[in-house]
């Protein structure tokens, strides 16, 4: 997944307006993958997956901050998440198909709080981005 | 055969009635969605000409027409897309994957024009519709 120079800089621009209330969004964005796709629920057996659970806040947390960690390294994600890429490779195991759900969710999160900024050629860049970030994630699977 | 609760079909058919979206967002999102299928459509070169584009916007009332009939028949869908399944395998020869990208970005669609509105029971019950529509699309590939 090759990101343009437009794609990073709509990234950018993406992630500049949201970064008030990037944890905000990153527990809503949990929710609503939870909630539209219930199976993604088996990898937190031991949360509290209610509204508002400050399990989802604090993990919400962690997945904006290794979001904007890769657009702060965005000419080198790979770099930026290696330790990420390990963990989710040797220890977490996520099946690949769920970073799409997730990403799916993020879109969804970012169009109903900025709908004007999600247009159709910034939707592409930020749908790419997060691909590349899944990519970079389950790289080391094998 | 799907089973819809009545909330579900409550949430599908208050989202549709205030629906007036235009489909022109999708072929940008997913650019290789356009050059095959959509060769006599004519300019499809940036998301502005695509917008302008009047046989873009003429295929996207098509598309949404259909969900339309979709949503009048939840409860026999295959029925319903029979034909149209027929038409894209043997005439359009569309891969099936671009029909759950085409309802994913419907989604986002739905998400910037609804915001708030678009709660996580609407995405999911809207996620769940696209997936079975796609499905039933997919039926008579052979």
């Amino acid at each position: 997944m090759v990101l343009s120079a437009n794609d990073k800089t709509n990234v950018k621009n993406v992630f500049a307006k949201i970064s008030g209330h990037a944890e905000d969004y990153g527990a809503e964005t949990l929710e609503r993958m939870f909630t539209t796709y219930p199976p993604t629920k088996t990898y937190f057996p031991h949360f509290d997956l209610h509204h508002g659970s400050a399990q989802i806040k604090a993990h919400g947390k962690k997945v904006a901050g290794a979001l904007i960690e890769a657009v702060n390294h965005i000419d080198d994600i790979a770099g930026a998440l290696s330790k990420l890429s390990d963990l989710h490779a040797q220890k977490l195991r996520v099946d690949p198909v769920n970073f799409k759900l997730l990403g799916q969710c993020f879109l969804v999160v970012v169009a109903i709080h900025h709908p004007s900024v999600l247009t159709p050629e910034v939707h592409a860049s930020l749908d790419k981005f997060l691909c590349a970030v899944g990519n970079v994630l389950t790289a080391k699977y094998r | 055969m799907v089973h819809w609760s009545a909330e579900e079909k409550q949430l599908i058919t208050s989202v549709w009635s205030k629906v007036n979206v235009q489909l022109p967002g999708v072929c940008s999102a997913a650019p290789w969605t356009e050059k095959p299928f959509f060769d006599n459509f004519g300019n499809l070169s940036s998301p502005t000409a695509i917008i302008g584009n009047p046989k873009v916007r003429a295929h996207g009332k098509k598309v949404l027409t259909s969900f339309g009939e979709a949503i009048k028949n939840l409860e026999n869908l295959k029925a319903t897309y029979a034909k149209l399944s027929e038409l894209h395998c043997e005439k359009l020869h569309v891969d099936p994957e671009n029909f759950r990208l085409l309802g994913d970005i419907l989604i986002i669609v739905l998400a910037a024009h609804f915001t708030k509105d678009f709660t996580p029971a609407c995405q999911a019950t809207w996620q769940k519709l696209v997936g079975v529509v796609a499905h039933a699309l997919a039926y008579k590939y052979h």
